[in-house]
């Protein structure tokens, strides 16, 4: 084989080279995101005032649904694979992926997936109209006729995630360069490892979900039908069991990429990162034993409602150690603000609110009162919007001068991270108020107490909404005009990729680096 | 930075403020409302309690955390000349910030557990309601009482297009609400017919998911007499966001005194079944209960929604009267055609499927009378 890649169409669809992988993952991602995003739009479009005036009930419902499935399965997913394909060679000395193959084939088989699912909102009928969390009897008896068509685009998408997850633990256990131990990992490449585990664990829980969906409408078995001794409840358990490990899934490369950037422009070592490994692991296993907070309502028993209420107080306390670790890490720094750095403080700041909103919810008395409300929707998106997505963000700015060896117009990401930070607390901050006045979620009208709050949601959405086409130009723009990046990129940068040239050579760590 | 973001803010919020101050809107209607309601039971006051506890000690968290972090980031920064020191451990600060949010937990987990044990203690309840979420409707029966019926959306149509200005009660108001006494233990067994929907009155508390083949519990006693509203709180399919809730709260013998009319009503509908009726009663009748009960699937003009709901133009509808009265009566099952049976009396049902066979084009000129529904159940 030659060293360089192959020519045209042919590398992108045969390649095994993590970068080029790495690569398609994120302009993979970014083209959901763009797509999900569209999605919510429409929906803010239809909140934008009391009244229906823009969809039909049945496809906001549909818009709703879409949305979370392809911000979630679409977006925010396939990006942090595609960042640990770039990244984790790079980080531990590795010269590519332990599974090349493998790693191709995790790739292609995504469009499919999407391509599959997206269809169905053609398909008569509509497409999926349950809300991203299908719960039974919604999805199975009254589902419109293109389930099977989602069921099984979950199938590819939980298959590509498994094969992803298989891929890093193989990577990161065998492949590490001589010297480099676990505990001189960097972190993201910790957290990465640490949620390949929770896929490897949860992917198939969702499988077997959608299985028993598919049985319920088309085969004629009663898993989630009470008429023939099943249990929607049943379904509920079983969809937390993988939900809320998903959400860690989302979170904890996040983890990792913003324990690399804050050091960076702070110029000080990252705080307690042994206590940043555990804290990782802990709320790792922790997310196993919390699932139900989102079922308060259901009717449980009151001790299983106690135990999961404990269960959820207690996950706070890893978390907390996070942000009070990244804090200390800014504390006597020599802090400079660039685009990452930006990014990442938002990081922390309005993660902290999310979290903190995530407390509220974990008593259990008073989630009776949040459930399924706008405080609900404000609390995730906090932790998924300038949470999972800003350090995706955060992370695009930081590593693009490795990756393409060109160097970002530093105004235009600051003008980025400007307008999306305003735009974000726009659109979800007043969520809060009209969650705790009383507005349900998944619906498509209201009544006219809410008009004021959801009137300013759906103006911050277009504007965040908006930055992101600015941010796709910048990426374009460094790509092709980009002033030539140096090797270390960022003055306080530590780690094995910034040893490298700017942009990576194709082939990098073929004969192992030396570790101090 | 930071004054170019500021005068950013201005900028981008003239346009919206401008644009809510000149909306019109019903005057009574309650704005800018940020907070959950303290409510009128026990549970919902101890649950505002928690909340706000909840919600100061977030505060004190948040403050401590962005103090230190603006702190840092104004002091610290490269610009001023700093040098970045070099510590990057300690066992002693990561015990204590590992305690401190455990004990704060730890005391929060208490009065947490104390107000759930009463929010699940239903016991000795002087009145049982039971509760059915339908698509997309509320049933409500008044246990050992004889007395049910049930409650839709009263908001016409034509508001929600935007058609006609909106009232001050817009999606929150029903045509029939729930009655319950003030000072007395209520218990709602709250249960579904079709897929899972949520009860839910913020003034009293209960959010219960209402679930096809369970049946949970929830409490309330009700101090002030008022009338409360509330939505359903689980996505039940197309029309979820139209399925309100109303509750009434009455002063014991006023509820007295509905609950002996609503059983004379009861009985002079039965009476009905026994009466023939014109055709043009019928029909007229017909055309309202079909507004009320059927038009969400359907649509006004019987054309349905392609792929989903069928049209009534043509079909069973134009074919024999018993074909007819079997769908309706008892429904296609397995699919979003309920067994109206149950929920519709005799006239209604008579109505509705003289109506269908004579609207839109369908002009078959018979008609179907109470008593042939009467029959055709007892047949059946
Ligand atoms: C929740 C939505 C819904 C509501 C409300 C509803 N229907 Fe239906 N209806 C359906 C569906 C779905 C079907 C098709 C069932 C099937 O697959 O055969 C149907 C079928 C029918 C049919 C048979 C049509 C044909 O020609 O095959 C009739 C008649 C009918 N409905 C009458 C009514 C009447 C009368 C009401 C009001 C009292 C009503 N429906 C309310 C959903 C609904
Ligand atoms: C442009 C920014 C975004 C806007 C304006 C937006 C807006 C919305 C709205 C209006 C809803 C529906 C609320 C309801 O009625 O239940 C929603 C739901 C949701 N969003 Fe977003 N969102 C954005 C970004 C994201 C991102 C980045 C994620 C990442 C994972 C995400 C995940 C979800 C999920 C999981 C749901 C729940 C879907 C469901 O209820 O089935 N959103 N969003
Ligand atoms: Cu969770
Ligand atoms: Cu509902």
């Amino acid at each position: 084989m030659a060293h360089g890649p192959a020519k045209g169409l042919r590398r992108w669809l045969f390649t095994t080279n993590h970068k080029d992988i790495g690569s398609m993952y994120l302009w993979f991602s970014f083209a959901m995101f763009i797509v999900g995003g569209i999605f919510a739009l429409i929906v803010r479009a239809e909140l934008f005032e009391p009244g229906l005036q823009i969809v039909d009930p049945n496809f906001f419902n549909q818009m709703t649904t879409m949305h979370g499935l392809v911000m979630v399965f679409g977006a925010i997913m396939p990006a942090f694979v595609g960042l640990a394909n770039w990244m984790i060679p790079l980080m531990i000395g590795a010269p590519d992926m332990a599974l090349p193959r493998m790693n191709n084939w995790s790739f292609w088989i995504l469009p499919f997936a999407f391509l599959m699912l997206l269809s169905t909102l053609f398909m008569p009928g509509g497409g999926p109209n349950f809300g991203w969390t299908f719960y039974a009897p919604l999805s199975t008896k009254y589902a419109p006729e293109s389930v099977i068509f989602f069921i099984f685009a979950v199938h590819i998408m939980g298959a590509s995630s498994i094969m992803g997850a298989i891929n890093i633990i193989a990577t990161v256990l065998n492949m590490r360069a001589p010297g480099m131990t676990l505990m001189k990992m960097p972190l993201f490449v910790w957290t990465w490892l640490i949620t390949a585990y929770l896929l490897i664990v949860v992917m198939p829980v969702l499988a077997g979900a959608v299985t028993m969906v598919l049985m319920d409408t088309r085969f004629g078995t009663s898993f989630f039908d009470g008429a023939g001794g099943g249990d929607p409840v049943m379904f509920q358990h079983i969809f937390w069991f993988f939900g809320h490990p998903e959400v860690y899934i989302m979170i904890l490369p996040a983890f990792g990429i913003i324990s690399a950037i804050i050091p960076t422009f702070a110029r000080k070592p990252l705080f307690g990162y042994s206590s940043m490994v555990y804290a990782t692991a802990s709320i790792a296993f922790l997310s196993f034993t919390v699932w139900a907070h989102h079922m308060f309502t259901v009717g449980m028993p009151i001790a299983g409602e106690l135990f999961f209420m404990y269960a959820t107080m207690l996950i706070a306390v890893p978390t907390g150690v996070k942000v009070f670790n990244w804090a200390a890490t800014m504390f006597k720094g020599a802090m400079t603000f660039e685009t990452p750095m930006l990014f990442a403080i938002a990081f922390v700041m309005l993660f902290t609110i999310g979290g903190l909103s995530g407390l509220m919810l974990a008593i259990a008395p008073a989630d009776f009162q949040y459930h399924d409300t706008y405080f609900v929707v404000a609390h995730f998106h906090y932790v998924l919007v300038p949470g999972a997505l800003f350090s995706i963000i955060a992370a695009a700015y930081y590593w693009l001068p490795k990756w393409s060896g060109r160097m970002y117009n530093e105004v235009l990401g600051k003008t980025h991270f400007w307008v999306a930070f305003i735009g974000l607390n726009l659109t979800f901050f007043p969520m809060h108020f009209a969650g705790l006045a009383g507005m349900p979620r998944r619906i498509p009208d209201y009544h006219m107490m809410f008009a004021d709050w959801n009137m300013i949601s759906s103006i911050g959405a277009l504007i965040f909404g908006a930055s992101q086409i600015l941010f796709l130009y910048i990426v374009l723009d460094a790509i092709f005009r980009g002033k030539k990046a140096t090797g270390q990129v960022w003055e306080g940068a530590e780690g094995l990729e910034w040893t490298l040239p700017s942009p990576a050579p194709y082939h990098t760590f073929s004969k192992p680096p030396e570790i101090k | 930075m930071l004054k170019r973001a500021r005068g950013l803010w201005a900028w981008l919020l003239a346009p919206a403020v401008l644009i809510i101050s000149n909306q019109t809107m019903a005057e009574e209607v309650e704005r800018w409302k940020l907070n959950m309601v303290e409510g009128v039971t026990p549970i919902s006051r101890e649950v505002y309690g928690l909340h706000m506890l909840m919600f100061w000690w977030c505060v004190v968290i948040a403050v401590v955390v962005f103090t230190i972090m603006f702190y840092s980031m104004i002091m610290h920064r490269k610009s001023r000349g700093v040098k970045a020191s070099n510590f990057h451990e300690s066992t002693v600060l990561e015990i204590v910030w590992t305690a401190i949010p455990l004990i704060i937990l730890i005391a929060m987990a208490f009065p947490a557990t104390t107000s759930l044990i009463k929010l699940y203690d239903t016991s000795e309840a002087e009145l049982d309601v039971v509760i059915t979420g339908y698509q997309w409707r509320w049933r409500y029966e008044y246990l050992d009482e004889d007395v049910y019926f049930f409650s839709n959306m009263s908001t016409p149509r034509e508001q929600i297009e935007g058609l006609e200005a909106r009232g001050a009660n817009y999606l929150l108001e029903v045509d029939e609400p729930l009655v319950i006494p003030v000072d007395t233990k209520v218990r709602f067994l709250i249960t579904a017919a079709d897929v899972i929907h949520s009860w839910w009155v913020p003034a009293f508390g209960i959010k219960t998911d209402s679930i096809p083949g369970f049946i949970n519990e929830a409490w309330a006693i009700v101090d002030t007499p008022g009338t409360y509203r509330g939505q359903c709180a689980e996505l039940c399919g197309r029309d979820h966001g139209f399925m309100p809730i109303v509750v009434e709260a009455l002063p014991k013998d006023e509820y007295q005194q509905w609950l002996d009319q609503k059983r004379t009503d009861l009985a002079e509908i039965r009476q009905l079944t026994e009466q023939t009726f014109e055709f043009e009663e019928l029909y007229q009748r017909g055309q309202q209960v079909y507004t009320q009960w059927c038009v969400a699937c359907h649509r006004a003009d019987g054309a349905g929604v392609s792929g989903i709901f069928p049209a009534l133009i043509g079909g069973v509808s134009v074919g024999p009267v018993e074909g007819h009265m079997d769908v309706v009566v008892n429904g296609v099952p397995g699919t979003a055609m309920q067994a109206f049976g149950e929920q519709l009396s005799e006239v209604d049902i008579a109505a509705v499927i003289t109506y269908e066979r004579n609207a839109w084009g369908n002009n078959m000129g018979d008609m179907v009378q109470p008593i042939d529904i009467f029959n055709f159940k007892q047949n059946d």
